[in-house]
């Protein structure tokens, strides 16, 4: 949502305007989606937790009191809706607390030393980059695709991180640094085409 | 693809990276990854590596998209907002 350009009444919205909340639908809800599909992992669950969340707004906005911004708000419902759904579904994912820093897959290998960085913008956010960038976090085991998205796509703190999941700040660190190894490993392999095919070329 | 000598301070150094690259570390910790950095390439582009991975994944989430149209009109007729079915903004 670009609050600048956003021509919806907040007052007009929370007097229960049904115009205004359809707008308020057509400008969050796209982010919104992306936001619990990366997070729940599934179309499904991430369709009926979208409407859970409006519907929750919609009964909410009266309330609402201007403290944070209106898409920072929804985010957040939509977030706790979520987070309750895994506790609900897999309450295993939140309860394991392994403090195993190191697996053997995090090991860093030859192949894996690609130097992508210096690959330009249209390289590394192509339509095709961002395609295989959902798929490498979709395929993450679920307890480590909850933290990195939670603290590096959603840009909550670890403490925040750690009191939603009911997990430790440290447990909440391990999680993300192997989430966020086993990614820039996946990136590497994916980026490194771009080198092979310029030596062929 | 460059050869990668292993070592044993190149694993220590990983074991702390996600903190480094969030400046969360501590200062003593910090000085000896830049001292390891400096002599060894390999890790200089695992960390460079990382950061970008971290700021991709962060750009990507910063994106404003459209909700699938089929998921829209399931979400409006939830919402029991059909009279405004039609006036999506296009931009």
């Amino acid at each position: 949502m670009n609050q600048e350009r956003s021509t919806i009444q907040l007052e007009k919205l929370k007097s229960g305007d049904r115009e205004s909340f359809a707008m308020l639908v057509d400008e969050t809800s796209g982010k919104i989606y992306n936001t619990l599909l990366q997070l729940l992992g599934n179309e499904q669950d991430a369709e009926d937790i979208l409407q859970d969340t409006y519907i929750k707004a919609y009964r909410a906005i009266p309330d609402f009191e201007n403290r944070s911004a209106l898409y920072t708000w929804l985010h957040r419902i939509a977030l706790n809706e979520a987070l309750m759904q895994i506790r609900i579904q897999k309450p295993q994912i939140i309860s394991i607390d392994n403090n195993e820093p190191f697996s053997e897959d995090m090991d860093i290998e030859q192949k894996d030393i690609v130097d992508f960085c210096c690959l330009p913008e249209r390289e590394l956010l192509s339509k095709e980059s961002r395609h295989f960038l959902d798929q490498a976090v979709q395929s993450l085991p679920e307890s480590l695709r909850i933290v990195f998205v939670m603290r590096d796509m959603e840009g909550l703190s670890t403490q925040e991180t750690a009191d939603s999941l009911g997990i430790s700040e440290n447990n909440v660190k391990i999680r993300l640094m192997r989430a966020r190894l086993i990614l820039r490993k996946k990136l590497s392999g994916y980026f490194n085409k771009f080198f092979v095919e310029e030596k062929e070329l | 693809m460059i050869n990668h000598t292993y070592t044993s301070s190149c694993k220590q150094m990983l074991g702390n990276l996600s903190d480094f690259i969030d400046g969360d570390l501590q200062a003593e910790l910090c000085s000896e990854i830049e001292e390891h950095l400096k002599n060894c390439k390999n890790c200089r582009i695992v960390v460079d590596t990382l950061k970008k991975t971290v700021e991709l994944y962060e750009r990507c989430a910063s994106d404003e998209t459209n909700l699938p149209d089929d998921i829209r009109e399931r979400l409006f007729k939830k919402l029991a907002l059909n009279e405004w079915m039609d006036h999506q903004d296009p931009s």
